[in-house]
Formats: structure tokens, sequence, C-alpha cells
């Protein structure tokens, strides 16, 4: 078995990010001229280090599959980006977001690389202030913060409820200064379909331009896949409807490895599924539960007579409510981390608590918070705090004010007032921890090939914090992989342009068309999303919140068999030479339906509950997660043998030098 | 709900289009706009067709993909919303619905209701930002306090989507709300300040030669833009206009 080789610099943690760029090779300016980059993406990962890139001088190809790369999902992130600046004076430091990091992903992610995370933390809020982005601030003209599920400082910036769309836009206008300067070339509605390698290094890769259908190839002496994760292999999750595994999973199957696949985040506050139609669920931030408490009616009477309609939540006096996270994490209360809260949730309703039609919802009540701001305002403003309606007026102004645009969207989807009538909510698919597994420099299995933001694995663990997305996102894009692919360009110099005449390409294109042709040939009878729904149905009854042998066992068969009537029954209409989204979304079910069974079978070996894994097999006699460092303390880094049963297991061993493994407790 | 849809049906750039006509039944209420379209995909699917190609991606309104003029209004009847947004319970049962792409000189068709809004990124490029590197080596983020309402002014700004409902509103396919949008918000923070002159300058500039017509003064964006981008953005560009013109 191969040993994995991170890569992560000697010395001590705090100085290992300073030393290592210390001693990195460097490219000189007037070289870097003659040196292209792939970058595959356009989020917050791909758009920043697109432009970083072009910024230092290489030559940037930058694709993406929607018609601008200011549409990329991270634009849909609302709650905020952490930073350890500690402006609140409440005791926060890198060391803290580090440890809070390592804590929240349930000491699954490696040190080395959480602690360079949350050591370039602060820069970048100062970079994005730089670049005109428009965060919360207070009345004194300074930055505002809130806080984040997990931790117990107030460090996480925001910008309403739309932090990932400015911060987005941010590196957007970075990316447009140098698309203007001639030096990042960008290729809008195109979709990468397979890496090209030569001589065992990643040269290039084959697109399809979604607009004509023609494909074309590209070629480069280094590619950065920023496509980001794989949630839609549920099919239902608040990623976008074009949110794919295939860069990913291209390159897994061209060498690159795959880390921790099981690895999902569900999220405990999206709003329920309501029907067979849905197409997809929508998030309500998390920072809604600084204010919001959860909760079930405490009798399963009152839970039938407000499933009748009999009762409304607003009936019900406090001593008929359970506030369960309130009750079960006293410490952390409604501000336990997302894993926390979505199984207890979880356990609710399968208690039989859930309040809405389906049985799957809890309530997220904003009416004490409403009270509260209301007299401190009616304080501040010296009016009557016993004026019962004026306090409610001025609460609700003031939560409009924090979560206007979260309300109103709420208001739009289920047809209710917030304001009026606490929120319904249920987890939902949201992240994907897992992903291609990188080294230190953010380079996976496959040399020249480089895995940044959602797409890699390395930074959080088996669970992800709140508000802590944007921040790798941003972090690998500006800050560190500008620095990493130079070591491995420093190379390269003399190479010249990579031809796309040889045979590598012509093979790898030759693959591309061949499979396209397929699906159009199927002449099946069923189209993609009837597989892609059915593919999702198995993930979430089998391997979503709560796995077991029995159910992954049945999962793999289950993906097998429906991944076979795929290929045989599969219906695409249309051509390959014309915008033909059938095709395109039946290229990413296929994929979704390979790395389906790979998921499953991580999670089958991962024989213990960590993060937003929970094997029912290994649990406290209290129902919570129970860890287990002995067996289990290592990366599980998958390699791809022809199909995803054969996929061949390799650890890398994690060690903790600066932070005691501990039993994650929020009690 | 028995909807009768009416789609404009077109192959590619260069071909005519033409609207046609899509009986469809059993749409729920709480369906989204995009999901019954769906439906109506699946149909025809089913029936040996093409299916409609639309613009979509996020579906929860933030991304600024889809499109559609609905009954003759951008992102359809609701307010404050993106076709993603719009619930069809929002519509009654036996509704005719006409559905046509955004039209303007500046957003050629691509298919069906897919339009090409390339000419926003252009606009952006030509200097829709601030020159700073991304490095990470500048000053402390609150080295400069900034005016809470001038930043609350700023972030509404910065809202905007990039839809292009405000165009497709506008009787002159006006892009004077967008490009309004981008100068506003930088005007309105110190950071934006320094290059000011030269990007009202640019944008404009790019803005006219896209082919996007001028501002009369109707209001109508406002009233359609999914995000409540106020005409005031309007009437700052046109004061940065000015005063850059002043300064040559």
């Amino acid at each position: 078995m191969a040993v994995l080789d991170s890569k992560i610099p000697e010395g001590p943690l705090a100085d290992k990010w300073t030393q290592h760029k210390n001693n990195i090779d460097l490219v000189n300016p007037a070289n870097k001229r003659s040196i292209d980059v792939i970058v595959v993406g356009t989020g917050l990962a791909g758009g920043s280090a697109a432009a970083t890139l072009a910024e230092l001088g290489y030559n940037v190809k930058s694709f993406c599959f929607q018609d601008s790369p200011r549409r990329a999902h991270s634009i849909a992130a609302q709650g905020g980006i952490n930073a350890a600046k500690n402006y609140q004076g409440d005791g926060d430091s890198i060391y803290r977001l580090f440890y809070d990091t390592v804590k929240g992903g349930d000491y699954r992610s490696r040190e080395a690389n959480v602690y360079r995370l949350a050591e370039v933390s602060a820069n970048i809020i100062d970079q994005c202030v730089a670049q005109g982005v428009p965060f919360a601030r207070d009345y004194g003209g300074l930055l505002d913060n809130r806080s984040f599920g997990g931790v117990l400082v107030s460090r996480t910036f925001y910008a309403k409820g739309q932090t990932g769309q400015q911060l987005l836009l941010g590196a957007y206008s970075a990316m447009n200064r140098q698309i203007g300067r001639g030096k990042i070339k960008m290729y809008n509605r195109h979709e990468m379909l397979d890496i090209v390698k030569v001589d065992g290094k990643a040269r290039g890769i084959i697109a399809r331009n979604l607009v004509t259908g023609e494909i074309e190839r590209h070629s480069a002496h280094a590619v950065v896949i920023a496509s980001g994760g794989y949630g839609n292999v549920f099919f239902l999750s608040t990623n976008a409807m074009g949110s794919n595994v295939s860069a990913a999973w291209k390159i897994h199957k061209k060498g690159a490895y795959f880390a921790n696949p099981c690895f999902t985040q569900i999220h405990p506050t999206c709003i329920p599924v309501s029907g067979e139609d849905q197409s997809k669920l929508t998030l309500m931030s998390e920072s809604l539960r600084n204010d919001g408490r959860i909760w079930v009616p405490k009798y399963k009477e009152d839970v039938q007579a407000i499933r009748e309609g009999k009762k409304k939540p607003t009936d019900l006096a406090e001593e008929q409510r359970d506030y369960f996270l309130e009750r079960r994490y006293p410490a952390f209360g409604n501000l336990v981390p997302r894993d926390v809260a979505s199984r207890a949730a979880k356990e609710r309703c399968d208690a039989g608590f859930g309040v809405n039609a389906t049985g799957e919802a809890v309530y997220l009540d904003f009416a004490a918070a409403i009270k509260r701001y209301g007299k401190e305002l009616a304080h501040v403003k010296g009016l009557d705090e016993d004026d019962v309606s004026l306090i409610d007026k001025l609460g609700k102004e003031i939560i409009k004010s924090k979560y206007g645009n979260l309300f109103q969207m709420y208001e739009k989807i289920v047809d209710q007032n917030p304001y009026e009538t606490p929120m319904m909510i249920y987890p939902a698919v949201h992240y994907t921890m897992g992903g291609v597994w990188v080294d230190y420099n953010l380079m996976t299995t496959i040399p020249g090939c480089f895995a940044i933001g959602e797409a890699n694995f390395s930074d959080h663990g088996a669970n992800r914090l709140g508000a802590s997305a944007l921040m790798q996102g941003l972090a690998d894009g500006y800050f560190v992989l500008p620095y990493t692919i130079g070591d491995y360009l420093s190379d390269d110099i003399r190479t010249g342009t990579i031809s796309t005449d040889s045979p590598e390409f012509e093979e790898a294109e030759k693959e591309v068309r061949n499979q396209l042709n397929a699906f159009l040939n199927s002449k099946g009878t069923n189209p993609v999303d009837y597989y892609h729904k059915k593919l999702g149905k198995i993930m979430w009854n089998k391997c979503g919140m709560s796995r077991n042998e029995k159910d992954l066992k049945y999962a793999i068969k289950e993906i097998q068999e429906l991944r076979e009537d795929f290929y045989k029954n599969v219906r695409v209409p249309g051509t390959a030479e014309s915008f033909n989204e059938e095709l395109a979304k039946a290229g990413r079910v296929a994929d979704f339906l390979e790395l389906g069974e790979l998921f499953a079978k991580d999670a089958l070996d991962r024989y213990e509950s960590c993060g937003g894994h929970f094997r029912e097999e290994s649990q406290t006699p209290e129902g919570e997660a129970l860890r287990d460092d002995k067996n289990y303390t290592f990366v599980s880094a998958w390699e791809y043998k022809g199909k995803p049963s054969e996929a061949v297991l390799h650890k890398e061993e994690l060690t903790y030098d600066n932070i005691e493994l501990k039993t994650r407790s929020y009690k | 709900m028995k909807l009768n849809l009416k789609i404009w049906r077109q192959k590619n750039a260069t071909e005519k289009g033409s609207m046609v006509s899509y009986p469809i039944d059993n749409i729920s209420p709480d369906m989204s706009f995009l999901e019954m379209i769906d439906a109506l995909n699946n149909m025809l699917i089913l029936r040996n067709e093409e299916p409609v190609a639309f613009d979509h991606d996020c579906r929860e309104g933030i991304c600024g993909m889809c499109s559609m003029f609905i009954n003759g209004e951008a992102h359809g009847p609701d307010r404050n919303v993106t076709t993603c947004q719009l619930h069809m319970r929002k519509f009654k049962d036996g509704d005719t619905i006409t559905i046509e792409p955004f039209r303007a000189k500046a957003f050629p068709v691509i298919r069906d209701l897919v339009v090409d809004r390339s000419s926003f990124d252009r606009v952006q490029q030509a200097g829709g930002f601030v020159s700073i590197n991304t490095s990470g080596n500048t000053q402390d983020a609150n080295a400069i306090p900034i005016e809470k309402n001038k930043a609350d002014l700023a972030f509404d700004a910065a809202a905007c989507i990039g839809c292009g409902a405000c165009v497709a509103t506008c009787k002159n396919s006006s892009a004077m709300l967008f490009v309004g949008a981008k100068v506003s918000q930088y005007a309105l923070l110190p950071q934006g300040k320094v290059e000011a002159t030269q990007r009202v300058q640019n944008m404009v500039a790019q803005m006219d030669l896209e082919g996007f017509g001028n501002c009369t003064n109707t209001g109508a964006c406002e009233v359609e833009c999914p995000k409540g981008i106020s005409l005031e953005n309007i009437a700052r560009m046109n004061r940065e206009y000015l005063s850059a013109s002043l300064k040559g």
C-alpha cells in the first residue's frame, strides 16, 4: 500500500506556513508569462485563485458552466465568514479559531492545514474590505460581528444574509480586472468533461461548449479543480441545480484519490420538503439560531392538534413546549454545531413530534427575540417598555434589519409570515466535507492537478462549522494556492506551450465523445431526472443523517442496479452539437451514480460515529455520537480501480501534537 | 391546476422563433414556476420532443441566472422575486401563461428562453472593480471607519444579481439601473473613490458600445427589479458621470 505523503512542513505549528513560504521555490515574473494554468470553477475558491494567479503573471484559463462567473453557487452562502480578528475583544485568537475548527470537525481534519487557515483568515477581511465588499458596520463605522454555532466568540463578519454574494462579487470584480487586461481568458458556459495527463502530469482538460456543443482541447502546465461539493448526489439539497461532482470525479478516475466521501453536512435549518415535484431545498441561514429558539410541542396531543390545524403553535404556552436543544445542551443551547442540531431535530421527529403534515419539521421561533429587542430599543429611545404592541413593533423592526431577506424568502416559499408564526425547519444536505485528497500544497495525487475550496477535503474534518466555507474558499484561492503552485511550476519554466495534438489529448477527446454518443443513442424510456431522484432517495434514506451496516450494504446494491438501468434505459433527447441541458445532466448524473456507491462504501468502512457521519452501531447510551480514536484517526483516501466497488483504501494517519483529542461535548 | 402555456421556441441564435402552445395539467399551487417548467419538460421528453431550454441554477433568488418574461413582466407577476421564487399559487386554474425570453439588442437569444447576457460581464470588466492586488498586504479592515448609512446604501446597491430584468423591462433596453448600482456601490465607499472618475466613464462607454439604450426615467426597471435596486442609483451615476466629465 502506497504511503500518502501529506508534505506537512517541519517545525512548530505556528511557524509552519511562514517557514514553508520561505523555503518553497518561486517562479520569476518573466517566466510566469510563459506558464498557463487552467482553473475549473469560478466560486470563491476558483474565482479568487484565477484572479490572484493572473495578477502574479500566469496566463489563466478559467471555466464555468454558468453564463457568468458571478453565478457560481458560493453566491448563495448567507450567514457570514469567520476570521480571527478579535475585534470584539472577546478572547478570540488564531489558536482559538484553529482549535474550534478542529474540535468542530470532530478531530478528523489535518492540524497544519487548519492552523494555516486560521492564520490567513484575518487577511481575508482586510482584502475584501479593500476590494469594496460592503460588510455590515456598527454606528461607529467599524465592522460588525455575529456568532455562529459551535463557538463561544463573535468572529463572523457578514453582509446581511448575503455574505456569499458580496464576497463572490468581490472575487468576480478581481477576475474582471484581469479579464479586461487579458490575463484571464474566460470560458463561460463550458463544462470540463475530462482531465488530460501527459507523462503522468496534469496537462490539460477536455471541455464542452454548452452553447454549440463543440468539444474543445485546452492545455496548461497545471490544472486547478475548484468545482465545489457533491451534495447534489442526494438530488434534494441546498446546492444549485447545476452543482455537480463531475470535475472532481473525472480526476478521481484518472488517479486522484477521493477522501472521506461519506462526510456530508446535513444543515439543521432548511425549509422542509413539501412535495414530490420539489427540485431543491432552501437554507435558512444558521445566523438565525442567534435569535431563534428551536422547539417542538412537549405533548403528543398538541402535535396532533397542530397537524390537524386545530391548534396554532402560538397557542402553546411555554410549559407545553420542548426547547430540545436548550434542554439537551445547556452550554451551547441553540448554537450547537450543525451535525448535533440536525440529529437532535431528527430524533424528535422520529419520536413523533414533527410539526407539519409530513412529520418532518420543527419550529424556529423568534417571538422571544422580538420581545427582547423591542424592550431594548424602547429603553434606548425612552419609550414605554410595558406597551406590548409598541415593543412588538420595535422588535420586529430590529429582526427585519437583521434577517429581512431570509424572512421574505421564507414567506415566498411557505406562504406563512414568520414574524407572526414560528418558521418550520428541517435538516437538509448542504455541504460536503469530503472531497479530493490534497497534500499541504493543495496538490492531488496527480502531479500538477490541484483541488481547492469545497472540492478538496482537508480543513473541515467530519463536520464544518458555520461561516467557515467562505473562509476556506478565499483562503485557498487568494493566499495558499498562489504560493504553493509556484513550487510545482518552478520546474516548468522551460517546458513551453503544451501541444493539444498529442495522442493523450486525442484519446481523452475520443472517450468523451463516446460517452456523449452513448447517452444519445441509448433511446431508453426514462428522463435523467428519474434516475437522479431515485439515487437521491437511496442516499437520503440509507446514507443520510443516520447510517447502519445493513442499510449501507443494501444501498450499495441498489445503486449498482440503478446505474446499470441508467445506461440501458435513460432517454436523452436532442443532439450533441447544440445547447442540450439534458445531455449535460446525463453526464453529471452518471458520475453521481458512481460517487454514490463510493460514498456508501466509505460510510460502511468507517465503523465509528464522527461529525456528520453517525453510525448507529457506535453511540453512547444517551444516543450521542461515539468516536473511535483508537481505530479511526485517519483520512480515508480511495484510489479508483476501474469501478467504485474495487476502490482501494489508503489511510493518512492524523496526528494531533497541539490539541488533545477529547469527546466533543456541547452540554 | 390546469394551464395553457404559450412559450417562445427558437432553435438557435440564427433561426426564427415562434410561440408554441402547451396545455398542462396536474400543477400544484405549491410548485415554483421553474418546477412547473420541469414538469412540462418531463412530459415533452416522454413524448420524444425536445424540452424547453431555460436558464436557472440556484433556485433561491440569488444567482441571477433565471430570467423569463412572464405575461409581459420580467420574473412574472409577483414583486421582489426572481422567476425561481415565483410560485404557482400566484396563478389561477385555467390561466393562459405567456413565457418569452428577456428581449434586448444586447441580450441575443441562444435558444428558446436562454439569452446571452455576457454584455453585462463586459461592462463590469470595463471598470467594475477596485484596482488592488489580492496579495493580502492591505491595511487593517477597520483602519477606515465607514458611516453606517453609507455602508448600508453601498450594500443595497451591491445586492444587484445581474439578472437583466431591468433591461428586459425598459422600453429602451437601458442598463442604467444595473450600471448605476455598481457605480454607486464604489462611489459610496472610500475604497472606490480613488478611481471613481475613470470608472464611471469607462463603464458608461462600454454600456453604450454594447447597444443598451438610454434612460428616459419611466422607473419601470425599479418596479420589476427582483432585488429592489433603487432609481437613486441612476441619479447617483448621472452625478458621478457629470462630475467626471467636468474633471475631464
